[in-house]
């Protein structure tokens, strides 16, 4: 393969992929190394480039999994039923903003925003409404929840455990990745350094007690949403993950005994041969990270899953409709990526959170690809083609050089301490909007073919229930009125003992919660004890 | 010749800060003097930043579907810090908010979708030039 046809004439300009990749106007089987077979694996074999498992998606398809959650836990159980009843087979819930940062509903900074972008939980009893008729030992439950997240699990115990279910059998993934808080989701609350204690905490205890558990997901997609490319969302991925290990081996866990629970989470955007090649170079290098940096010795302390949450920011306003359509390559990015769970996103994404005809669209979508098109049949079935091989070990040595960056600033702590990677994403965001005004990177609606119609027309707009707010505090205030003050007082007086003196704090969280304290009052205990984190200036 | 001093801010508890950086990136290039205040800002510090920093515009972006009730709050703290200046608004706003959020005294709304130069161009005609104030 020549260079000079790759990096094009020289009075052409160079095409790229989305990340800036060079492609030629055609491969060979001069592009692809001559020691592929060894690159690649069988699916299920070490490297893992092609999937985690031997048969993919014949043995098992991905689980579908649609992000959901408004207003009251009872509003949020009934969409859950709604969606398993159109086959959906897992659930993941959407926390309203208060609880992602700790505030019960009845708190000033509450205001306006109880149960907007997701289900408002105070109480172990409202995990349980939420829950209620859902069969805890056989649905699989994600939580997208970071800051508060060893709060939220406890709920959930504490809910498992008055539905009989025993912590064993519970399956599904607590999100309880918090320096991509800190990097682009920015629902943070406490300083870097015990916000990583806490995540660790989650992981060290889930080790021992949730053997069916993902304790964590290790999250590109938030950076890649706030405005990274495909191979900084990779190496940022990957530095995270690394960091996170660091910090539980330190504590002297063996890897192999949490590492098989670490599940990982990535966008899948457009550009689909990028996106596919980006999914396979991440097991590949997660691969090696386990086994060479954390002598990895068991298969599946080595092997990356992950959940692909498609892309919001490639959705439009303007006509709408065609989300629908970038949605389902999206998912078909996954699926040819070899996801294990999938969520599609709504196609009103840029007006609200999903009305219920978008949120079913975005299943059938799913299911579509499933059982219409055939490319579950066998897996991993575009290995081989020559562009996405060299693609796979382009993406995957410039990732490569992204950990490589972050690791010479000091690991990826210290580089958000200092805000590198902060900068590269507000950069290329801004970049990113300056070429779709100046029709550099066409977008249908939007610089090309576009109409006079009013964006957003012809959506179904869900109103929300002005009343949610306050029958939430209302319950809240019963919640607190009803049990014993006393108990609950003395549970969260030893939690604080227990987040102070360096102790694992989810014991003591699981105690405190049964006997009653609130999400918010819980937080207001870690915040007393670790202060709360505030962003230094992005300029 | 200066131009126009113009604060951002997210009011409540989103995190979405994608928009608003870009924005704010946006109106410096195009000669603004921009101060971001940063996230869960409350609507009370954004009106004392206004008039401490004699600022000709404030915008607010709200991805949460709290850009109501915020934009009401930041417009009555706004008044009672004496800065009357124009405020505008972006984030996910529905199209049957618009109209709402311009009835109550919100001067422009640059929901999800506007192009950059529109939003920044809206934004510096409703801030004025420095020498017409």
């Amino acid at each position: 393969m020549s260079g000079d046809m790759r990096a094009g004439k020289p009075d052409q300009p160079v095409v790229t992929t989305d990340s800036g990749i060079p492609v030629a106007p055609v491969y060979t089987a001069a592009d692809v190394p001559p020691e592929l077979a060894e690159r690649l694996g069988l699916p299920g074999e070490t490297p893992y480039t092609r999937g985690p498992y031997a048969s993919m998606y014949r043995g098992q398809l991905w689980t579908m999994r649609q992000f959901a959650g408004y207003g009251s836990p009872e509003q949020t159980n009934a969409r859950f039923h709604f969606l398993l009843g159109q086959g959906q087979t897992a659930l993941s819930v959407a926390f309203d903003l208060p609880t992602q940062l700790g505030y019960d509903s009845d708190h000033e900074l509450a205001r306006a925003e109880v149960g907007r972008v997701g289900v408002a939980i105070d109480t172990a009893g409202d995990m349980a409404d939420l829950f209620a008729g859902l069969p805890l030992g056989e649905v699989s439950v994600n939580f997208t929840i970071n800051a508060t997240a060893p709060i939220i699990l406890a709920t959930y115990l504490v809910a498992a455990e008055r539905q009989g279910v025993g912590w064993d059998t519970l399956t599904g993934t607590l999100q309880n990745d918090i320096l991509k808080e800190f990097l682009a989701r920015k629902a943070y609350v406490f300083p870097p350094g015990p916000s990583m204690r806490l995540a660790a905490d989650v992981v060290e205890y889930a080790a021992d007690s949730l053997p069916r558990f993902n304790p964590i997901s290790v999250t590109g997609y938030h950076a890649r949403e706030a405005g990274c490319d495909a191979v900084q969302e990779l190496g940022l991925t990957m530095a995270s993950a690394i960091a996170y290990c660091e910090e539980l081996t330190r504590r002297g866990l063996a890897f192999d005994h949490f590492a098989p629970r670490l599940s990982f989470h990535f966008a899948t955007t457009l550009d689909l041969f990028e996106e596919v090649a980006k999914l396979r170079a991440a097991r590949r290098m997660w691969y090696r990270i386990a086994t060479e940096r954390f002598g990895a010795s068991v298969p599946a302390a080595s092997r990356l899953r992950f959940f692909s949450g498609n892309s919001g920011t490639t959705l439009t306003a303007q006509q709408p409709l065609n989300n629908v359509i970038r949605s389902t390559i999206q998912c078909l990015g996954a699926v040819l990526g070899g996801a294990q769970s999938i969520h599609v996103m709504g196609y009103d994404e840029a007006f609200q959170i999903p009305s219920e005809e978008a949120v079913t669209l975005s299943l059938r979508t799913q299911q579509i690809i499933a059982l219409e098109t055939g490319v579950t049949r066998t897996a991993d079935p575009l290995a081989g083609s020559y562009y996405l091989e060299r693609l796979t070990d382009e993406v995957e040595s410039r990732a490569a050089g992204v950990l490589q960056e972050i690791e010479d600033s000091g690991g990826a702590v210290r580089a958000l301490e200092r805000g590198l990677p902060q900068r590269w994403i507000t950069e290329a965001a801004y970049r990113a909007e300056q070429d779709l005004a100046a029709g550099r990177r066409p977008k249908v609606g939007v610089n090309i073919y576009e109409t006079d119609d009013d964006p957003g027309q012809g959506l179904i707009l869900e109103q929300p229930d002005p009343g949610t707010a306050q029958r939430q505090i209302t319950r809240t205030r019963q919640w607190k009125a009803a049990r014993d003050g006393r108990a609950c007082a003395g549970a969260l007086a030893r939690l604080g003992q227990d987040a102070a003196g360096g102790r694992n704090v989810m014991p003591a969280l699981i105690r405190a919660t049964r006997a009653g304290a609130t999400v918010g009052e819980m937080s207001d205990v870690f915040r007393q004890v670790f202060g709360e984190f505030r962003e230094p200036s992005p300029w | 010749m200066t131009g126009p001093r113009i604060i951002l801010a997210k009011p409540g508890l989103d995190g979405h800060d994608r928009g608003i950086k870009v924005m704010a990136m946006g109106l410096r290039d195009a000669g603004a003097e921009v101060i971001y205040l940063g996230l869960r800002v409350t609507p009370r510090q954004i009106a004392a930043a206004a008039a401490a920093e004699d600022a000709d515009l404030v915008g607010i972006s709200v991805l949460s579907g709290a850009h109501v009730a915020l934009a009401g709050e930041v417009l009555a703290q706004l008044h009672a810090a004496g800065a009357d200046v124009p405020l505008v608004v972006g984030g996910t706003i529905p199209p049957r908010d618009v109209d709402t959020l311009r009835r109550m005294g919100v001067s422009a709304v640059f929901g999800v979708g506007t192009p950059l130069p529109a939003a920044v161009a809206g934004v510096l005609s409703l801030a004025g030039p420095a020498e017409a104030r």
